[in-house]
């Protein structure tokens, strides 16, 4: 296997990063996000680049990981789709937009398409309550959904 | 009759993100006015004049909250914006950093300078991608304005704000939980005391606001306190309050009202009324947290006392809306479920009790309740009540008690029913 290590450019936004704070495990987040996008999965050999870099044990790290739903120590699909089925959402019909993608696409909720295209989530509250349903694709937001315009969306992504 | 727009009045704006709109709206002159005409004193005297409570979901007012922080500390002092906004039916403070970056921005900075900070973040929570870059260009604006960085508008003033993006955790709105998360660890809430205005964020004291709070500060420095204050209904005060609402109305959207706006003309006046002018059947007045009122209670004026009069709270003020068709007891089972899956895990009776009430709710759903798991529920809740490390307990107790005791009817028939079929 390959060494973990950012790239140069990576390495670069790191370090204005940890400059950013008055302590440096202070950074862990930050850098779980670097790392996230930079390798896409957060392995245990990431974890540990990680911990040397921001200086903490690796064992802090993964507590760090796991605690947060926003990262992945798993493949994602190469879309994330992730639907708000808390309270107002599901008022306006989320329930049913979940069984319909669940059918749609063959899979439960945190598993990814066997063609690696989805993985669907039902996530809490959004903070887009005024226009929901709404399910967050990557890193956009789809608004006022039915399930009309839910299937199109997803005709839409190649 | 059209509402003064304060908190709102740049969302129309072509542009209103950007420096230069914002300042040809008159964007930075309180920060002037504070900077080279205000002493920090004067500034914290107007904040406590204008009546603004914490619009994060404690209410507690905010002049108040400052001045708890000591003036000369050995450690640095640090403001702590936060923008987590994970309170279900919340969506108030992503429109005011996407649309008016700078005006929490110049809040921010305002504040610093009223409690003699050098050093602030915005926690944002991990979802609002948009908003952490508008915030980003924001401050590199700011900085190059000159209203950021040393010395700035050459008063000697020096500040830095760094933002900080979270990673998917309602916990993390709870203060303490956010200091955790800031310094790069689990976000589980802090035993207090010691209370953050003495030992918070890297050990400093620090003062945490919500990103609503932030935005008002600005119109209070530029206006006076009295003013803003004037601004709530009579009698109430309190200044005007972002109301946003959802559900089953006609014009969802966030709206900025009096303090003590009535929830009826809230629902009715403002958001359109029900869908398909349906009965109204419940609402939520304060975020998901907050106890639920029967529709015959919505005569409520929309404010810190007036609510917890009648037993529930303004919160965050985001007021969620349901119709006739609702059915209760799977929307309790939703807010549950939200619960258990947000508990920190850090104590006992929020942990096992939201956990436990999540699985009587989910077997009550699935037909095969019994009556007697409504009194368990309440006996769960009581025993949540008070005995928790941070509010978050308290929190998951407001929606499960309300609605069983109010819609207790609905529950046993659902129950009834599930079981004979
Ligand atoms: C479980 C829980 C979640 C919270 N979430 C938020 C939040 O998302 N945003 C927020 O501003 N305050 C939130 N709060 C309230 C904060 O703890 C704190 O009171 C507030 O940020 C203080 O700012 P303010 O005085 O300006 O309201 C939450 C509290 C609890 C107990
Ligand atoms: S009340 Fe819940 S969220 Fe708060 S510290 Fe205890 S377990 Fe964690
Ligand atoms: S309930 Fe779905 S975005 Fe808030």
């Amino acid at each position: 296997m390959n060494k973990v290590e950012f790239s140069k450019k990576t390495l670069d936004k790191f370090k204005s990063v940890i400059a950013k704070y008055p302590e440096k495990g202070a950074a862990l987040l930050p850098t779980l996000w670097l790392a996230q996008q930079e390798f896409s999965v957060l392995t245990p050999e990431v974890e540990e680049y990680v911990a040397g870099l921001v200086g903490v044990s690796p064992v802090r790290v993964q507590e760090v990981r796991s605690f947060y739903t926003m990262y992945t120590a798993r493949p994602l699909g190469k879309y994330h789709l992730q639907l708000c089925t808390n309270i107002t959402c599901s008022l306006l019909g989320a329930e049913e937009l979940l069984e319909h993608l669940k059918k749609r696409l063959k899979v439960n909720c945190g598993e990814t398409t066997s063609d690696k295209k989805f993985t669907l989530s039902a996530v809490e509250c959004l903070g887009h309550c005024g226009t929901g349903p709404v399910i967050q694709i990557n890193d956009d937001f789809h608004e006022s959904l039915t399930r009309e315009s839910l299937d199109k969306l997803l005709d839409s992504l190649k | 009759m059209a509402n003064e727009a304060v908190l709102t009045k740049n969302f129309g704006t072509k542009n209103s993100h950007t420096l230069g709109v914002y300042e040809q709206g008159g964007g930075y002159k309180a920060l002037k006015k504070a900077l080279t005409g205000m002493k920090p004193e004067a500034v914290m005297a107007e904040v406590d004049k204008s009546g603004l409570r914490g619009r994060g979901g404690a209410g507690f007012p905010t002049g108040k909250k400052w001045s708890f922080i000591p003036k000369d500390s050995p450690k640095p002092k640090y403001l702590t914006v936060n923008a987590d906004e994970g309170e279900p039916g919340t969506y108030k403070d992503r429109p005011l950093m996407e649309l008016d970056p700078h005006a929490v921005i110049e809040g921010s900075i305002i504040t610093c300078y009223a409690v003699g900070i050098h050093s602030a973040f915005i926690y944002v929570r991990g979802e609002y991608v948009k908003s952490v870059q508008r915030l980003n260009d924001a401050i590199n604006e700011a900085y190059a304005g000159g209203y950021l960085g040393k010395n700035i508008l050459n008063t000697g003033f020096d500040l830095d704000i760094v933002v900080h993006r979270g990673a998917g955790a309602y916990i993390c709105g709870e203060e303490t939980g956010l200091l955790e998360s800031l310094e790069g660890k689990k976000g589980q809430p802090r035993m207090k005391p010691p209370f953050p205005a003495i030992v918070g964020a890297f050990q400093g004291p620090t003062v945490i606001n919500n990103v609503e709070t932030m935005a008002a500060i600005p119109p209070i420095v530029n206006n006076g306190g009295e003013w803003f204050n004037n601004l709530g209904a009579p009698g109430v005060g309190g200044g005007l309050k972002l109301y946003p609402i959802s559900g089953h109305v006609k014009k969802p959207g966030v709206y900025e009202l009096p303090m003590g706006t009535t929830l009826r003309d809230i629902i009715y006046k403002h958001a359109g009324g029900i869908r398909d002018d349906k009965k109204l059947k419940a609402v939520i007045p304060g975020g998901s947290s907050a106890p639920v009122l029967r529709a015959d209670e919505i005569d409520v004026k929309m404010d810190y006392n007036s609510l917890a009069a009648i037993k529930t709270m303004l919160g965050s003020g985001a007021i969620i809306v349901m119709d006739e068709d609702t059915n209760m007891v799977k929307t309790l089972k939703v807010l549950l479920k939200f619960y258990a899956h947000e508990s920190c895990g850090k104590c006992t009776p929020c942990r096992e009790g939201t956990g436990w009430m999540d699985r009587i709710m989910t077997r009550i759903v699935k037909g095969n309740g019994h009556i007697s798991d409504l009194d368990t529920i309440l006996s769960i809740s009581n025993t949540i009540d008070g005995k928790t490390l941070c509010p978050m307990g308290q929190a998951a107790i407001g929606p499960s008690i309300s609605f069983i005791t109010k819609f207790r009817n609905e529950f046993e028939d659902y129950i009834r029913k599930g079981r004979t079929n």
